[in-house]
């Protein structure tokens, strides 16, 4: 568990560092730092900005970790468990993904998620309703071992009304069983 | 409760661009070959009543309807009939009638049923109505000539839900049982499943996605306003009607799980669970004498269909056969379970006979869904797929007439068939 936040944190900065201009000014300034005689009298103010960033970026400031859940490098901004045909565990190559969104929702204790269950088109709807929710009661269980509270999660059902996939072979069916997990303001 | 005016819904003017036409594929081996005669004056109301008789009459899968040269002079309901003269046009009945004009703009249709077989008139009747309402006059005309030949209502002057779906967006429909004047009730960017009528056929419940996740709403046909019944924490699906109206079995999963628990209608009061179970219990729907809940359960291991009493209980299995039985629609007279049944990933409609439990598959296609009664309990209406798009589908209760109700303008799925005018 420790191994997977330490790892969480390590994406959280690495994805930082590549993406937002600042960080790369930021670092670019550290380099100049380090450097004797780079003491130029314009590049004395930005070490003094730096760390502000940077420490916003790690602890629970809503900005800077609102986006990691859209960063593409960060795993916070995968939102979907696929499930194998009428199985409704989330499987071993998940967890880290729901491990990291518990995290998120115990350091951000007024953030709120919706996890929308989905199966494939086979079927009756109402009972594939039933499905799809036993699939989003599992996310939900399962954050909720790991520490998110019972009041910031719904868990719904959207049966098979919401494909990823419109196809009808495997190939689609398998992208339609998921669970989505979504953010407050994204529903 | 609160009620919502004109959020999303309006009810829109007919579109005759886009509506459900009707192909007969099998038909019945013995149809009983009626003539219905051009009524004498008929010309004045626009539309041919005698036309939508006809058509009526054949898609009952019961009638063919022949062809009768024009006579001179055209024959009215006071005409004598010659059975003889009938007979020899190979006539089993026949229907003669006219229509006048009143001073204040309505017509009047009058017109008389003929067992030409029996040589014996059977019945006559006269109907007023306003030009607008020449197709529903019809339909009137043609439920009686169904009345006297078979001794059975007939269901021509009833009205069917189903949902469109074009391109990303659904509509909510409701048309006539022959597929005109269609117009819709809701239309939305998200989905609508579950459409059911409440048994005055004045109000349609039904579960909208609109708020990313499946609300159950109550839409008041003549107000045209909704109001939301189950919008609990989690999912609120599957409504059904108990027949005093009052009453809505609803699947909520607010105490987790996917369970039945029943409401006012007006969504007033608490909710009372009726279902104890680890499973998914799912799809409620009532006898007619409202006594017993029929519903899917995946308790033992596959989804199949139980029976309790409505108020709650022990239920009992009442599925055996194959591994996915789903959708139970009892018949309106309570001796016959329609449901779906999946056999080799096909799934089918089968109709179960409570009394002797036989089964029998009564369609052939390979993903028929949402199978709904018509009133009298001679039809059955549900989605299908066909070249690749949803179409709605007529099966006679006995399997053998079978007809397709193609849609020009989209997906069409989720039908209900709504009960008799009263």
């Amino acid at each position: 568990m420790r191994a997977l936040f330490i790892l969480l944190a390590f994406l959280l900065a690495a994805a930082g560092c590549q993406t937002t201009p600042e960080d790369q000014a930021a670092a670019a300034s550290v380099e100049d730092r380090t450097k004797p005689g780079a003491g130029k009298p314009g590049a004395q103010a930005q070490p003094v900005e730096r760390p502000k960033v940077a420490a916003v970026d790690v602890t629970s400031g809503r900005k800077d970790s609102a986006s990691a859940l859209k960063d593409p490098a960060n795993i916070l901004s995968k939102r979907s468990i696929y499930y194998e045909l009428d199985k409704f565990d989330v499987r071993d190559e998940y967890r880290n993904l729901v491990e990291a969104h518990a995290k998120y929702l115990r350091e951000n204790p007024k953030t709120r998620v919706l996890i929308q269950g989905n199966t494939d088109e086979r079927g009756s709807r109402e009972y594939n309703v039933g499905l799809g929710q036993r699939r989003s009661d599992g996310v939900k269980r399962m954050l909720i071992l790991l520490g998110a509270r019972e009041d910031q999660i719904e868990s719904v059902s959207l049966g098979e009304e919401k494909p990823q996939s419109e196809g009808h072979s495997e190939t689609a069916w398998s992208k339609n069983r998921r669970s989505d997990i979504l953010y407050s303001g994204e529903f | 409760m609160r009620l919502l005016f004109g959020l999303v819904f309006l009810v829109a003017a007919s579109q005759a661009a886009a509506q459900l036409s009707i192909e007969i594929t099998g038909a019945g081996a013995q149809r009983t070959p009626i003539a219905v005669v051009p009524f004498s004056g008929e010309a004045a109301v626009g539309s041919s009543l005698t036309a939508i008789v006809r058509a009526d009459l054949e898609r009952s899968g019961l009638f063919r309807g022949l062809e009768v040269p024009p006579l001179s002079p055209a024959p009215n309901e006071n005409t004598p009939v010659s059975y003889g003269e009938w007979r020899s046009r190979l006539a089993d009945a026949l229907v003669l009638g006219s229509v006048g004009k009143h001073a204040d703009g309505r017509f009047e249709v009058r017109f008389r049923v003929y067992d030409i077989v029996k040589q014996a008139p059977l019945g006559a009747i006269a109907y007023l109505f306003t030009q607008d309402n020449a197709r529903a006059a019809a339909h009137r005309i043609a439920d009686f000539v169904y009345e006297k030949l078979t001794g059975e209502k007939g269901v021509f002057s009833t009205q069917i839900a189903y949902v469109v779906k074009r391109g990303s967006t659904y509509e909510l429909q409701i048309a006539d049982a022959d597929g005109e004047r269609a117009q819709y009730l809701l239309r939305s960017n998200e989905p609508i499943i579950s459409p059911v009528w409440s048994p005055e056929g004045r109000r349609i419940a039904y579960v909208s996605f609109e708020s990313k996740k499946p609300i159950v709403y109550v839409h008041h046909l003549s107000e045209n306003k909704r109001q939301v019944v189950a919008s609990f924490k989690g999912s609120n699906s599957a409504p059904a009607w108990a027949p005093d109206g009052k009453t809505i079995a609803v699947v909520l999963s607010v105490e987790g799980g996917s369970q039945i628990y029943l409401l006012n209608s007006d969504g007033s009061g608490p909710r009372r669970r009726i279902s104890n179970s680890n499973s998914i219990d799912t799809e409620p729907r009532y006898s007619t004498d409202g006594k017993v809940l029929y519903f899917t359960s995946d308790r033992g291991g596959s989804p199949q269909i139980y029976r309790m009493s409505a108020t709650g209980g022990e239920p009992q299995r009442v599925t055996f056969k194959g591994s996915y039985n789903v959708s139970p629609r009892p018949s309106p007279d309570g001796r016959v379970l329609a449901y779906v049944t999946r056999e080799a990933g096909k799934f089918q409609v089968a109709l179960l006979d409570l009394s002797n439990q036989q089964v029998q598959v009564i369609t052939d296609s390979d993903r028929d869904e949402s199978p709904s009664f018509a009133p009298n309990g001679r039809m059955i209406l549900l989605a299908t797929v066909r070249g690749g798009r949803g179409v709605l589908s007529a099966v006679s209760s006995d399997g053998r007439i079978r007809q397709n109700l193609p849609y020009s303008g989209g997906d069409v799925r989720e039908p209900a068939w709504g009960p008799f005018n009263e």
